[in-house]
């Protein structure tokens, strides 16, 4: 929205119309403040935690079974309590949304490089290669994209590689989509036919003059496809066809303590989810603020 | 030699080009019938070297259409094209490369036509740079800073985005990217009509001293008939595809010859007034050129109209030296 | 600075009887992120019954907003801040929201430049016309169809009774505001506002137009506000003419004196920009510079730092209208005064 002047970003934006309706945006802030905060966690939270989860020989089984400090029988140093190998939680949550965090994003780089690419050629080039791409889009649209991560999961088998790989096969459609519109209605601007009376040629077109102006939509899907992989990842861990079993992330977290949710162990498998609850909670509420912003018709 | 020639000059667009476009049942049977626009049917005209030649008429008449492809945006469905001398109706992509900056465009929204993710500099040094018109990136910002000085605008500004720029400035940058490879021909294609009076005037004036200066021809698309007598050499009258009547400016606006030509002026709303409300009204609307008339495409609304312009098209009449009108009624 | 403008500007005593409208300091603002615009910035005027009013002048001049808030219809961030809109004596800017929608269409018709935004596209053309007879008349269903024909016949619609089962998209711009026209006149209002509603058009069609309104608007002695920002369309069609500039009325008066004898810096600047069809000439004059930002506007005349003429006194008062001649009010400190023959060369 905001196109600034060079050298002088941040003045510009905080001079923004955007900025100040962000500032006075209550869900907008608490949605940048939860996102600023898991990044941090993520970051820098390993060196905090009490233990490596990871580290199995720092692992002892006496610990087990500590219910979080404020119930009865909690103790210190494990303040969400610990699970059936004496794991701290706090820990295992930390490292855990690392995992997640890393496959959300990695997955959404690596779905738009695809998503955006194949969307640029289809609406810029049209024909036949615009309704094949196309169609295969709808094709997979009339699948549940659950069903079709399920499936290449199946068939590839655990590891964070494959995630991203069936993450990127399952995501690029809707980039694709999105790209192909907006590049159909930037393409009719009087701007890219001054590019074809100067000759450029459609790769330079693509990159320097259709990319940057539909870049505010990608940017929007973006921060909605981030939670939505990182929900998608957990429910393909909690179903054992995730993350492998050495690096669990907090998909994985929730199953290893769901066989023991009933003996009353319950925060085991809760606060793992809790905390994913908590992730796109907030990624949810930025991206809507982002989306009502860069749309100037909702606006 | 004239710069630009243009003969026979067809161009039509076909509607319902999807793969179950155009089906329809027709007594019992499916048929399909795929309609085409005839955009522009037999335009010939000729360009010289330093002149302004306008393209006028209403919207739909095909003038925009004749501009893209004669400098081959579109692709020309008949007639021929050329361009200094070399004919350019088949040249490929690749082939028009070279001719590309030689021909630019100045276009019609000041808002649509520059970039809005590019400063004013990458605009103006993008085109210098690709057509080697400037040997270092430093050259063609010297450059573009004397052109942008050149068509008014402070060289200080050129870090900003168009969006830090009024309609008129925009505008002036916008001339300032077609002067940039110093171009032979320009098509300007209705460049003041979405300008403020105050602000067409200054914009048509800076047109007019460029071209004393740097002797581009222009090929000038308008729909104000005003501003082409005012800018114009030469003008050519269009109508549903066709020239109605093409001769010097002079020649038109004094004695127009053709039906369409005197309607068309008395329908200009003018400052001394008294025109519009008293004059014999053009009735009627311009028809689909889906299915246009035939024989002469303004018989429909011509209040001279004989059973002959049904029956054949009007071949050119040259009423003096330069001066052609394509209509059955004039000797 | 505002009670200058409750002098009125021309309010000669003989016609007062006729006054359909008047508007008097009229203000509206917009309270936007970046600050307060007055786009409309006391503005005083009056439309008498039978005549064509012609608001003129640049994007930004205020005029639409000044048509729009003659109704009412100003939305946020948007706000009337003040003044009266005197119809029929009755004060518009008293009335409840209820009561001015009850004046909107049936004494007061508006009509915009684009068609397609007054029409609904999801009904035909003969069912929208039929509405505004059953809102604001009390025939019946026979008669109102047979109004609805005569209705479009009135406006050039060839064969009517075909068309009225016609939608919206299946006539051309042209024809479209012809509906747009029937539309407006159907419940008979006394007071018609126009913004811009031939410039989408091409000159033909506009030509058209524009003798349609102002046939209907003269025999059927309503009145007009033409706002528009083509002076050569004023010159065609309009009585008097208000030229505005940054929110302001800077000269008003009847049409021929405006454009014979334009004594404001700015109109005179308009009229000689515009290229004649008529006569050659080899440089158009222009208005240097461009209309200032309407968040910094200059101190004294808003029009100074563009005006030839433009003294000290200029940069630091602000002008009062002033009567030059009877009912030609100009707000300028050094008005022009021009002899035939300078105008003879802008011809």
């Amino acid at each position: 929205m905001t196109h600034v002047q060079r050298g002088n970003f941040w003045r510009v934006l905080a001079a923004s119309e955007g900025w100040s309706r962000f500032k006075r945006s209550k869900l907008a802030l608490t949605g940048a403040v939860i996102v600023v905060f898991v990044t941090l966690v993520a970051l820098v939270g390993p060196f905090l935690v009490v233990q490596n989860p990871y580290d199995l020989s720092a692992l002892q089984l006496g610990d087990a079974y500590k219910p979080p400090i404020w119930s009865e029988g909690g103790t210190m140093p494990f303040i969400l309590g610990t699970d059936q190998q004496g794991r701290d939680m706090l820990s295992a949550i930390v490292y855990g949304s690392r995992v997640s965090l890393f496959i959300g994003v990695a997955g959404t780089l690596l779905a738009s490089a695809l998503g955006i690419t194949l969307g640029l050629i289809s609406g810029y080039y049209g024909g036949r290669i615009d309704a094949l791409i196309m169609r295969i889009a709808d094709i997979q649209l009339s699948f549940p994209s659950m069903l079709i991560a399920l499936f290449l999961m199946s068939v590839l088998g655990r590891g964070v590689a494959n995630i991203l790989l069936s993450l990127t096969l399952v995501g690029w459609v809707r980039y694709a989509r999105t790209v192909r519109g907006e590049t159909l209605s930037v393409k009719k601007s009087e701007y890219i036919e001054a590019t074809r009376v100067i000759g450029l040629p459609d790769a330079r077109v693509l990159r320097r003059h259709i990319l940057p102006n539909v870049f505010a939509s990608i940017i929007v899907l973006s921060t909605i496809q981030v939670g939505s992989f990182i929900l998608t990842e957990a429910t393909l861990s909690f179903l054992g066809l995730g993350v492998p079993i050495t690096r669990p992330s907090l998909g994985m977290l929730c199953n290893d303590g769901f066989s023991v949710l009933y003996s009353g162990l319950w925060w085991v498998s809760i606060l793992p989810g809790l905390y994913i609850m908590i992730i796109v909670f907030g990624i949810n509420l930025l991206g809507d603020f982002l989306r009502d912003e860069m749309n100037p018709r909702l606006r | 030699m004239a710069l630009v020639e243009v003969r026979d000059l067809v161009q039509r667009f076909e509607l319902d080009r999807g793969l179950l476009g155009g089906l329809r049942f027709e007594g019992g049977r499916l048929t399909r019938r795929l309609r085409v626009v005839s955009a522009v049917d037999g335009v010939s005209f000729h360009i010289e070297r330093g002149e302004i030649f306008s393209l006028v008429g209403e919207s739909g008449c095909g003038k925009s259409t004749v501009a893209r492809t004669v400098i081959k945006l579109l692709e020309p469905k008949g007639g021929s094209v050329f361009f200094d001398g070399i004919d350019i109706t088949r040249h490929t992509r690749r082939q028009m490369l070279p001719l590309r900056r030689r021909v630019q465009m100045i276009f019609q929204d000041p808002y649509a036509s520059l970039n809005p993710r590019l400063s004013v500099m990458e605009t103006l040094t993008e085109p210098m740079i690709f057509h080697r018109v400037a040997a270092t990136p430093e050259e063609a910002e010297a450059r573009a800073m004397a052109l942008l000085e050149r068509v008014g605008i402070r060289p200080e500004q050129a870090g900003r985005y168009p969006h830090q720029f009024s309609g008129g400035q925009r505008q002036r940058i916008g001339i300032a990217r077609a002067l940039a490879v110093e171009p032979e021909l320009i098509v300007a294609d209705e460049p003041v009509s979405a300008l403020d009076v105050s602000i067409q005037a200054q914009i048509l004036n800076l047109l007019m001293d460029l071209r004393e200066e740097f002797g581009f021809s222009c090929l000038f698309i308008a729909h104000d008939l005003s501003v082409v007598r005012h800018i114009s050499d030469r003008v050519a009258i269009m109508y549903l595809g066709r020239i109605a009547e093409m001769g010097d400016k002079r020649q038109i606006f004094s004695s127009p010859r053709h039906p369409y030509t005197e309607a068309l002026f008395s329908a200009v709303p003018q400052l001394s007034g008294g025109r519009i409300l008293n004059a014999p009204p053009l009735e009627g609307e311009v028809p689909s050129a889906i299915d246009p008339p035939s024989g002469c495409r303004f018989r429909t609304r011509c209040p001279r109209a004989l059973p002959l312009c049904g029956e054949s098209l009007p071949a050119a009449r040259e009423v003096e030296p330069g001066h052609t009108v394509f209509c059955h009624r004039v000797e | 600075m505002r009670t200058m403008n409750e002098t009125g500007v021309e309010r000669s005593v003989g016609r007062q009887g006729e006054l359909l409208l008047e508007v008097r300091d009229l203000r509206t603002y917009f309270h936007t992120f970046k600050g307060v615009v007055r786009a409309v910035d006391g503005v005083s005027f009056d439309v008498r019954r039978g005549e064509v009013l012609a608001v003129v002048g640049e994007s930004g001049g205020g005029k639409s907003v000044t048509g729009f808030s003659v109704i009412r219809l100003i939305d946020d961030p948007g706000r009337i801040e003040g003044g009266q809109i005197l119809f029929c004596g009755r004060d518009l800017m008293t009335l409840s929201e209820s009561e001015m929608n009850r004046l909107r269409g049936s004494e007061i018709a508006m009509i915009f430049q684009d068609p397609m935004t007054s029409l609904n596209p999801v009904y035909t053309v003969g069912q929208q016309l039929e509405e505004c007879f059953r809102l604001h008349t009390r025939m019946g269903r026979a008669e109102r169809r047979r109004a609805c024909v005569e209705q479009l016949r009135a406006v050039g619609i060839p064969n009517p009774e075909a068309r009225l089962n016609n939608y919206p998209h299946q006539f051309s711009g042209g024809m479209r505001q012809r509906v747009v026209i029937a539309i407006a006149l159907a419940a008979d209002p006394k007071l018609i506002i126009a913004d811009e509603p031939t410039t989408a058009l091409d000159v033909t069609i506009q030509a058209q137009i524009l003798r349609l309104m102002v046939r209907l608007v003269r025999e059927q002695g309503r009145s007009l506000i033409l706002v528009t920002h083509d002076l050569a369309v004023v010159a065609e069609s309009a009585d008097r003419v208000n030229v505005m500039y940054c929110g302001k009325i800077v000269e008003s008066g009847d049409t021929r004196a405006i454009i014979d004898r334009s004594a404001h810096p700015y109109t005179d600047g308009l009229i000689r920009s515009i290229p004649s069809l008529e006569v050659d000439r080899r440089r158009l004059d222009t208005i240097p510079g461009i209309v200032p930002n309407m968040f910094e506007l200059p101190e004294g005349c808003y029009f100074a730092p563009r005006c030839p003429r433009a003294r000290d006194l200029c940069r630091v008062r602000e002008p009062e209208p002033v009567e030059i001649a009877p009912g030609h009010a100009v707000s300028c400190h050094f008005p022009l005064e021009k002899s035939s023959s300078q105008r003879e060369e802008v011809r």
